[in-house]
């Protein structure tokens, strides 16, 4: 684990996000905002066959909640959807690298919450059957 | 003489570290820091003379009786009310202005009157409202933000004023711009209009000498956790006619003289609003707070703060991107030691934990103040930085070594400004 949240990564993917824009035709989408911090973000996923083939995410937000979004959407794609349902905090603490904190571990978990808020939605099962952890 | 080298020897807490870094306290408008003489002074009542006020007929009882009755004289005379009995303890500035609007306004407001209140407000005078003309049926309105983005718009004032509302209640230092707003010419031209004033001092009276009697309001409140004594203890101050007219807030013991079955009577002010046991050792150690710094002298902690803001914005000005906001350095006069800012590109959480990581405590969000950061100043959050008398220019020499290493992080240039 890096000790530096601000690790060479995140900031990358928080100034060139991956995935960032509208995802048209998008089979899951949630739209989740954090008025503490005024992050704002929406998560698009296209399903085939129980896969994610397709991840996007559009916002605005500090770079731990964009550097997240952006690294999620990388990583979800290929997963099957009970993988993304199964992921947790130490799932997104792996992905980025970095112990948020308790400060910003919400700023770093909002991607996967709305991702799994999605795929709920997508489910017909209530969005707030999401993890507490998160 | 003011010396901020002897003050700092004061607080316990600038001797240490944050992240193995010196910490740098940045935060006094979210909380100040507590110097050694307020500490000692609750493990002193808690030691010596720990009882409960007013029904003990044995001596630590009256002891701890005396000094909460003395600290409300204090306070009385550190904001210039003539009688002590004028002081309310509460546990915050939130609680006294609630208590307002559960008693006063609620006996005075009635469906369709008008509460006038302003943009730059903290939440904790502007909920209690929101929630007052839900219950009443009455209407809320903003005296506006000047094209400034900084100070209020004073046409704006008379204009809202024609509406004649019954309460005017008005930040008397906002705790995001630092602007200092004058509540006397405010309080002056509502009264004329039949209006009823409350200040929210919680921002003035830790930083600036203050006279209830010559801005005329007739509530003013303020919290003790922002001028050195500790947490949950906060002040009412109102004029004693109206404490009278007012109905009790909380019922239960201490706030009764006598108790049937069916009924009760109202004991005296300001018993009549301090129902149940009460922060006795908050309200000593306010007491031991006040002393402290009047000891200092308050047009002293108001001119190192100046000097401080001054320095500051002499700094930040050097540096691009970042955008600073309140009135600029010429209108000193009319502005606290807050300074909100922003790093363009970069989210106030993000430089908030980059200068954590520094030891430099600063504050970001929206700060209590969504109408204003939001929808006024647009901004999702700010960063913010405020002063107290403990602070020093080595501390803002910190603030502008953790901009630096942001920008670095974040690969924003940092050539200086022409």
């Amino acid at each position: 684990m890096s000790i530096d949240i601000y690790a060479e990564e995140i900031v990358a993917h928080y100034e060139h996000p991956h995935n960032k824009g509208k995802l048209e035709g998008a089979d899951a989408q949630f739209h989740d905002f954090n008025p503490l911090c005024g992050d704002d973000l929406t998560i698009y996923l296209k399903i085939s066959d129980g896969k994610i083939v397709d991840a996007h995410f559009e916002g605005v937000g500090c770079a731990i909640s964009v550097g997240s979004a952006s690294m999620l959407t990388d990583l979800l794609k290929g997963k099957s959807v009970k993988e993304l349902e199964k992921m947790g905090v130490a799932d997104v603490v792996e992905m980025l690298g970095i112990e948020p904190g308790p400060a910003r571990l919400k700023c770093a978990t909002l991607a996967l919450k709305t991702a799994q808020k999605a795929l709920f939605v997508y489910m017909k099962k209530d969005s707030s059957s999401v993890s507490k952890e998160l | 003489m003011f010396d901020v080298e002897k003050i700092r020897r004061d607080f316990p807490i600038l001797g240490k570290k944050m992240n193995g870094k010196s910490l740098v306290y940045l935060d006094s408008a979210a909380t100040s820091q507590k110097p050694r003489k307020v500490i000692n002074a609750i493990s002193r009542y808690y030691r010596n003379y720990n009882a409960n006020t007013h029904s003990g007929v044995y001596k630590i009882a009256e002891e701890a009786t005396e000094d909460y009755i003395r600290s409300k004289k204090k306070v009385a005379k550190f904001i210039g009310a003539s009688e002590w009995e004028e002081i309310i303890y509460t546990r915050n500035t939130t609680e006294s202005i609630n208590l307002v609007a559960r008693t006063w306004a609620e006996q005075n407001i009635q469906k369709g009157d008008h509460i006038l209140i302003t943009e730059m407000e903290h939440h904790s005078n502007v909920v209690p409202w929101i929630m007052l003309a839900k219950r009443k049926g009455a209407v809320l309105d903003y005296i506006k933000l000047g094209d400034d983005k900084a100070s209020l718009d004073e046409a704006g004032v008379d204009e809202q004023l024609a509406k004649r509302p019954k309460l005017v209640s008005i930040t008397h230092c906002s705790n995001v711009l630092g602007t200092i707003v004058d509540v006397k010419a405010i309080a002056e031209k509502a009264h004329k209009f039949g209006a009823k004033v409350l200040v929210d001092g919680a921002q003035s009276v830790p930083h600036m000498g203050v006279d209830v009697k010559n801005l005329d309001c007739d509530f003013f409140v303020f919290s003790g956790h922002k001028m050195l004594a500790p947490m949950g203890i906060g002040v009412l101050y109102a004029k004693r006619e109206l404490l009278e007219e007012m109905p009790p807030f909380l019922g239960g013991g201490d706030m009764i003289r006598t108790v049937l079955q069916q009924d009760f009577t109202l004991n005296d002010i300001p018993w009549k609003f301090e129902a149940g046991t009460q922060h006795i050792d908050g309200g000593i150690a306010l007491g031991v707070a006040v002393d402290y710094l009047k000891k200092i002298g308050m047009e002293n902690v108001r001119e190192h703060e100046k000097a401080l803001t001054l320095y500051t914005l002499e700094r930040l000005s050097k540096i691009t991107g970042v955008e600073v906001f309140g009135l600029p350095s010429q209108d000193i006069d009319r502005r606290g030691g807050v300074v909100a800012f922003d790093i363009t590109g970069v989210h106030p959480h993000d430089v908030a934990t980059i200068f954590d990581q520094e030891g430099v405590a600063i504050r970001a969000g929206h700060h209590c103040a969504m109408p204003l950061v939001v929808d006024i100043l647009k901004k999702p959050a700010l960063s913010r930085m405020s002063f107290y008398i403990y602070n020093n220019e080595s501390d803002i020499d910190k603030v502008i070594e953790a901009i630096a290493i942001v920008k670095k992080k974040f690969k924003i240039s940092d050539t200086l400004k022409p």
